[in-house]
Order: structure tokens, then sequence, then C-alpha cells
């Protein structure tokens, strides 16, 4: 009964969109301002319904009724509650679920945050989205609907979700991902709406760049955790693998950012106009074509999900209306924008073109190699698989030009003004300082100088030394410097933090691996092992059971090396000290018989000790384990974190607020709102007072 | 001109778009490894049977070491399997019937213990020809296994037809291996 509630709850959104996604369109063109108010009460609904039906998915979850396939497929009785409700986006069928859920919530969100923009401005914004979602509905209601049933003869017990997926870091990962994708669906449908419209001004920036900003943050978000969850449940150590889905989600990472430096110039200075639309078409596409690679089986990967061909020629269908459709859109509409002012080449403006340049040369590397083994095989020059010595060969470097320019050029002036002298001047301390103090930093640590270490430590410290030396520089107030940091704006402090965020992602990058310590040894209990400043001792092996598994779980203590002191007249023995307990496991799922390797790790900020069971060997209780010390791979997703932070804070700057304010007071068709104009446009940005009056209209 | 140039997306899409589609068709389960086509990678591993045979290990002989020449000379199947593998033992009994309308099988017993494997082939019956006992797993890292299990179908001169991951039934045989089998057999016996 539930599931059919879901499932007639799915069909309602799906007409709802429908209709949001037509009648509003149809009304700007007919200039009709009832239709147009249309929008937001139906993009409300549409959410009303989609939540409904992911609630109803939840609840057959919960309710363990394996006669709905889906639950039989992905979920068992012995799973842990937490796991069947993160189940629910376990596989396929639910995951589109859940992405329906969230470009309605994000379509909601555009509707109640949007109250004071253009009325036809917001409904061309909602229609598109409204499209979008008829897709999606559509894609699931006739090729993969979550709620089919078993019947007559539903199984007694489920098949269980994959083990690889009972983890933390997939309860979160998904949606943060799907946050991502599907917010670059509101920068997407503020540029279609421009294009339909002929207007793209520095007020169109300003609405887009919060968005984009959230969208691309999630994203940081979902891509960070994703390694994070990959380095931890996959039991290799690594942290990125190349992998063609993870390429799928970097590669729209790399358009927004593009979008988000893009953005400001056109804000600004009215700059990279149609250039600007063009990044947030690709950078929606590249978030649907990542979905159509998961989803169709085109590509081999990990992730991928059930094959399907249907499923994969509609996607690819629904890829052609969109991506096609709107690029022709662009071809035929970005020539109306008018012309862009000039600039000098030792100007912020080069800055942001150099790195929206640098950006696409990365984002054509990483498609070509993603898509490459496609091509080839196409072609006939037979089956390649292109792997990490190719995207390592091209992106390290591309990465750290990437730096070499963002730290000089996020200082620079607008318009700017071309001089050789200058750039010397500017450059010359920082540069001479990054490499001094890196040398000084390993020297400090003990660890050899390597060039390619001292090359990316360098590339950090230079970033992190510009952007503190403008954040000083335009802290200078007459109040003192407090009073002038806390002046500068939320956009600013933003990008520094992201900014420092790329420098502490490139030290966790360059330190870890360049010095990690990695050993596949075979131990008996007793046995011990040394890497890198640690000892390992392989106590004990003993029988765990869990909720839904058995494990064989192992104690690993670890003990540091506290060296003498030299010229000590007493003869000490080195100590050993011991620094944590290690309890790695191999688990056997009954369910599905599979196994599993479940890694232990004590993280540090300066070092991570990582111990993985392999295969038993032999009959005395030896194992083959696997022993990392991996110098700074926590700061890798600290600086994810921090550059997700940063574009977070940015989002949040009063600007944007303002800029509703003011165009509130202009709009002139959004006259059901004039009454308090200036109250509510505060307060609709924080969502309640909004909601209700969107009943009004 | 320059107006052109703002179709070049677009142009570039619709290029990529067929290649995408033309993917469709494939099917990345039949072939995840970059091996099909390709000879039986090279190895030199111990037999089972020999590995648990006391009276030689007694001797003090070296057990008998197979390699890929094994593959020479007739069509046959290698199937993965290990006695920590619950799906190969489902797969066992429609195997030994196989094996007994006379399919050469070579075992590969993956990361197992090889006298646990040598009671599981006592107690459940033995399909297999010779069976190579990888300890460590270095060929199946060289096949790319994905894990057991898994049975590639092989020509008479030893290169890799065909690759099934999961349990081999009455209709994976029936639909994907046997016509497959069939093929390579007559084709082996024209070249003879």
């Amino acid at each position: 009964m539930i599931a059919e509630l879901g499932h007639f709850s799915l069909i309602l959104a799906l007409c709802l969109a429908m209709a949001q996604a037509v009648i509003p369109l149809v009304g700007t063109f007919a200039n009709k301002p009832l239709w147009i108010s249309c929008a937001r009460p139906l993009s409300g609904g549409q959410f009303v319904f989609v939540a409904i039906s992911f609630a109803c998915l939840v609840t057959v979850f919960l309710q363990d009724d394996f006669s709905v396939a889906y639950v039989a497929h992905n979920s068992n009785a012995l799973l842990p509650a937490y796991f069947k409700v993160s189940a629910v986006w376990g596989a396929h069928e639910g995951s589109l679920l859940l992405w329906a859920l969230i470009l309605a919530g994000w379509t909601l969100a555009v509707a109640l945050f949007s109250r004071s923009l253009p009325a036809d401005m917001v409904a061309r914004v909602l229609s598109v989205m409204g499209m979008i979602a008829v897709g999606f509905y559509l894609f699931m209601l006739f090729t993969s609907n979550p709620f089919e049933r078993l019947l007559p003869f539903p199984p007694s017990v489920g098949k269980d979700l994959n083990p690889l997926l009972q983890d933390i870091g997939l309860i979160i990962h998904p949606p943060m991902l799907y946050m991502g994708y599907v917010g670059f669906s509101v920068a997407f449908a503020f540029a279609i709406a421009a294009l339909l419209a002929g207007r793209m001004d520095s007020a169109w920036a300003r609405w887009t760049r919060p968005w984009t900003n959230a969208a691309w943050s999630f994203l940081t978000v979902g891509i960070g955790l994703g390694s994070w969850w990959a380095y931890y449940e996959l039991g290799w150590g690594g942290w990125w693998f190349w992998d063609p889905v993870e390429n799928a989600s970097l590669m729209p990472w790399l358009a927004g950012t593009a979008l988000i430096h893009s953005l400001a110039a056109s804000e600004k200075r009215g700059l990279f106009r149609s250039w600007t639309l063009l990044l947030a078409i690709l950078a929606f596409s590249l978030s649907l074509l990542g979905t159509f690679l998961v989803r169709s089986g085109v590509l081999t990967s990990v992730h991928a999900f059930a094959t399907d061909p249907t499923r994969g020629v509609f996607i690819l269908a629904f890829l052609a209306v969109v991506i096609g459709g709107s690029l022709l859109l662009f071809a035929l509409r970005s020539s109306t924008l008018g012309a862009s002012p000039g600039f000098s080449w030792l100007s912020r403006e080069a800055a942001l073109l150099l790195n929206n340049v640098l950006l696409m040369v990365i984002l054509a590397v990483i498609l070509l190699g993603t898509l490459y083994p496609l091509i080839a095989d196409v072609m006939g020059w037979g089956k390649i698989s292109v792997g990490p010595p190719y995207f390592n060969f091209f992106v390290v470097p591309l990465g750290l030009m990437l730096a070499l320019v963002l730290a000089p050029g996020s200082t620079l002036q607008w318009k700017g003004q071309a001089n050789s002298n200058r750039l010397l001047a500017l450059v010359k301390s920082p540069l001479i300082l990054s490499v001094v103090l890196s040398v000084a930093c390993l020297l400090l640590a003990r660890w050899p100088l390597k060039i390619s270490a001292l090359l990316g430590l360098s590339a950090a410290l230079w970033v992190v030394l510009f952007t503190l030396r403008d954040a000083w520089r335009k802290g200078a107030h007459p109040q003192g410097r407090m009073t002038g940091l806390r002046r500068l704006r939320k956009s600013y402090w933003g990008m520094i933090i992201a900014h420092l965020g790329i420098a502490v992602l490139i030290v966790g990058v360059n330190l870890s691996s360049n010095y990690s310590d990695q050993r596949d040894v075979r131990l008996s209990p007793g046995e011990r092992v040394d890497v890198a400043n640690y000892q390992f001792l392989f106590h004990s092996i003993e029988q765990v059971e869990g909720p839904n598994y058995r494990a064989q779980r192992g104690r690993i203590e670890v003990f540091s090396h506290v060296e003498k002191a030299e010229g000590n007249a007493e003869a000490i023995p080195p100590v050993d000290k011991p620094v944590v307990v290690l309890w790695p496991e191999k688990r056997r799922y009954m369910a599905s018989g599979s196994i599993m390797t479940e890694a232990d790790i004590d993280g540090g900020l300066f070092r991570d000790l990582y111990v993985a069971l392999g295969e038993t060997l032999g009959k005395e209780g030896a194992w083959s384990v696997r022993v990392y010390v991996k110098p700074f791979v926590r700061w890798i997703w600290l600086g994810a974190l921090m550059i997700a932070l940063g574009g977070v804070i940015a989002a949040f700057d009063k600007r944007y607020r303002k800029g509703i304010v003011e165009q509130r007071v202009d709009s002139s068709l959004d006259k059901g709102a004039d009454k308090n104009v200036l109250t509510t446009g505060e307060a609709g940005l924080s969502g309640k007072a909004g909601l209700s009056q969107k009943e009004i209209t | 001109m320059d107006r052109l140039k703002l179709f070049i997306p677009l142009i570039v899409f619709m290029v990529l778009a067929p290649i995408l589609y033309w993917g469709l068709g494939r099917d990345p389960q039949a072939m995840p490894s970059a091996l099909i086509s390709s000879p039986v990678p090279a190895f030199e591993l111990p037999a089972l049977a020999t590995l648990n045979d006391d009276a030689r290990q007694g001797a003090g002989v070296s057990p008998q070491l197979l390699s890929e020449k094994i593959f020479k000379g007739r069509v046959s199947l290698l199937n993965v399997w290990a006695t920590w593998c619950v799906s190969c033992r489902v797969e066992h009994p429609y195997l030994l019937s196989i094996a007994e309308k006379g399919v050469p099988i070579i075992g590969l017993n993956y990361k197992d213990e090889p006298e646990e494997a040598g009671h599981w082939l006592r107690d459940y019956g033995n399909p297999y020809e010779q069976t190579i006992a990888d300890r460590k797993g270095s060929l199946g890292l060289d096949l790319g296994v994905f894990g057991a299990p898994e049975t590639y179908l092989i020509d008479h001169l030893g290169v890799i037809r065909y690759k099934h991951i999961g349990v081999v039934d009455d209709r994976v045989w029936a639909s994907s291996l046997a016509p497959r089998y069939a093929q390579l057999l007559e084709a082996a016996s024209a070249s003879q």
C-alpha cells in the first residue's frame, strides 16, 4: 500500500513538473502575469509530492517490505536501521529518486529565495528546472521505478546492501554529491533564462553567484567524502584512482570552479559574458554526462550500477535534448549579449582568464582520458584502458601552474596596468621566501629532499604567502587591523579561505605521495615490522560477530621509537613508546557471502597509521598485512573542507542580498509583493516569510 | 565568423553523442579486462593435486608445475574458484555436469588453502582436469580476476576468447558459453 502511495505521488509530481515546465514559460511569451505567477506554487507542490514519494520508499525499507523489488535487492532484515535508510540510495532506482528530491528541493529554494527577482526571470528559471525534473521523473517511471513489486512470490529475506556501501561515508557521500550535481541545474536554468530573455548583465551574475557557490561547495564536500571513503573503505590506502566515476564528478567541479571565477569577472566588469553562460551550461551538462556514464555502464568502473541498455538510451536521449538544445540556444542567442570591455595583461581579469584556460585544459585532459577507451574502441584501435600515469602526467603540472597563477592573480587589481617591473616586484619576495621555507620544512622534518616534494611545497607556500599578505594589506584600517579585517566582505573571506584550502590540499597530496611508507608483509601473531619510525606488533587475531557479518579481527599494537639522546653516558636502550592499538577486520557478510577488508586507521594531523588485513597464510595463523604510514594525508580532506567552506561563506555575502532588495524595488511585474518591499526582502532570504507569502500570490 | 564560433560547443557535443550511443551497445561486464583475444598470461604454478600429495611431499619431490602450455592444443574453460566462495559451491554441480559432457575445464584455485581445496574436491567431486593452485593470486591478478567465480573460454591456441563473471548455470551456458564453445571447436578442427 505504501509503495503504491509512493508510486502515485511520483506520478503527481511528474504532472506538476510538466505544468511547471510549460505554463510559466508560455506566460512570459504571452505576457500573462497569472501564468507567470504559477511557477512558485507549482514548484512547491512538486516538492511536496516527491518528498512524500521519498518518505514512502524510506518507510518500505524500514518495514523490510521485500515484496518491493528494490528493497529485496538492496536490503536485509539484519541490516541496522541507519543503513536501511541509506540503502534507499544504495542503488540505481533509489538514487534517482534522491536526485529528483534534491532537484525539487533546489527548485523550491529558488522559488523561495528569489522573491525580489523580476517575476519573468523567476518564471523562466523555474520552467527550465521543471523541464529537467520532467526528464528525471519520466526516466524513473519508465525504466527505473523503485516501487515495483515482486508479486506473487516475494522473497522472505533481502539480498542485502552491497557491503562496500555499508558505511557512514556512503550515508552522506551521495546526497552531498547530488546536491552539487543538481545544484548546478540552478546556474544552468539561470543561463537558459538569460539566453531566452536575451539579457545578461551584472545583476544576472549577482543572482547566479550565490547559487553556483552553494552547489559547488556541496560538490566539493561530496568529492572529498568520496575520496575519504575510498581511502579507508576500499583498503588500498589510495585516495584518488582516476576511476571514470571519480572523473565524472571531478569534471563538473572543474567547470564549476571556472564558472565561479568567470562569474566574478562578469559581475564586476561585464566580461566573458557568453563564456560564463557556456560554463554554466557545461557544468550541468557534465553532471548529466557523469550520470550517463555511471548509469549506462558505458565505461567499466568499480562504481558501476546495474547496466541496462534501455536506461542508457533514455539518458542519452535526455542528454541530447538538454545539452544539444541548450548549446543550440547558446549558439543562436549568445551573440546578442553585447561586447566586452578590454583589460591589460597584468590585471585580475587576465588572471581569471588564465585560470579559466588552465581549468578548461585540465577538464579536456580528463574528459579525453575518460572517454578515450570508448573512442579507441569505436575507431577500432583496440581495447585500451587509460590509467593514473596519463592523468598524473598532465594534471599534476597543470594543477601546479594553476596554483602559481592563483596566488598573484587573486591580489591583482581590476583593469590593472601592464608593467613587467611591477610583476617582478610583486613576485620576487614570495618566490624566494616560499622556496627557502619549503627547504627548511623538509630539513626540519628530516625528510630527504626531493625535487617534486620541494616544488609542491613551494607552490603551497607561495599561495599561502600571497593570500595572507593580501589579507594583511586589505585589513589596514584607521581603527586598527582587527576592525579592518572584520570589515572585509564575506566574499573576500570566502576567497581567502578557499585559496588557503587549495594550499592545504597541495601540501597533503604532495607530502603523502612523496613520503608515504608502505609494506606488505607476512606476519604471524607476535611478529613485528618496522615502517617509517613506527613498529607494528601483530598481537593476535580473534573472531567477532557483527549485526550482519562475521569477522576476523586483528589486534595490532603500534610503537614509536624513542631514540636515546646522543652523547648520553648511561647506555639507555631505545624505548618503544606505545602509540595506539589498531583493529583491522576481514568481514564476511552473511547474506551475500562477500568478503570485505575493513582497514583500521589512526588518523592524525601530521600522519596516518593505516593497517589492513590481507589473506590468511598457512596454518600458524600468519596473515598478509598491509601497513602504511602516510604523512599529512588528512590535509587533502582538510583542504577540500576549507575550499567548500570558502564557497559557502562567499555565498552569504551581503551584496547578493542587497542586490536582491534593490532589484525588488525596481521590479514592476512583482506587484503582489510590493507592499512590504524592504522588510520581506531580507526575510524572504531566511525562508519562512517567503513561504507564507507564496500562498497569497 | 564570430557567430560560427558559437556553434563549436554544439558541434563537439554532436560528435560525442554518437560515440556514447555506440558505447551503449558494448557490454563492459563481458569484457572488463583487456585480455580478450590475447594469450593466457605466462605463469608457472604448482598443480593442486601434487601439492596435496603427502607421499610426494614425504619423498621431498617438489610439486609438479603447470604453465600456460596446458591451454594449447584444444579448446578449454578456465574456471576461477575458491573454498571461501559461496557462489562457487552453487556453480559446482553444473561444472560437474558439463565436464561429464566432455568439456575440458582447468581450475584456478584462487587465493585458497591447498588442503581445504583438496577436501572440497574430494567431498563435492572434481570437474577439473587440472587445478592450478594460485595461493597468492598472482595469476588471478594477471588475468584481471574480479572475484570468484569467473570462467574464461580459451581457444586451441591458448588465447582467451570470452570471459564470464559470476556463476555458470544452465542459462549462462546455453546463452553465452555453449555457442562460443561450439564455434571455437569448429575453428580448431578447421585449422588442423
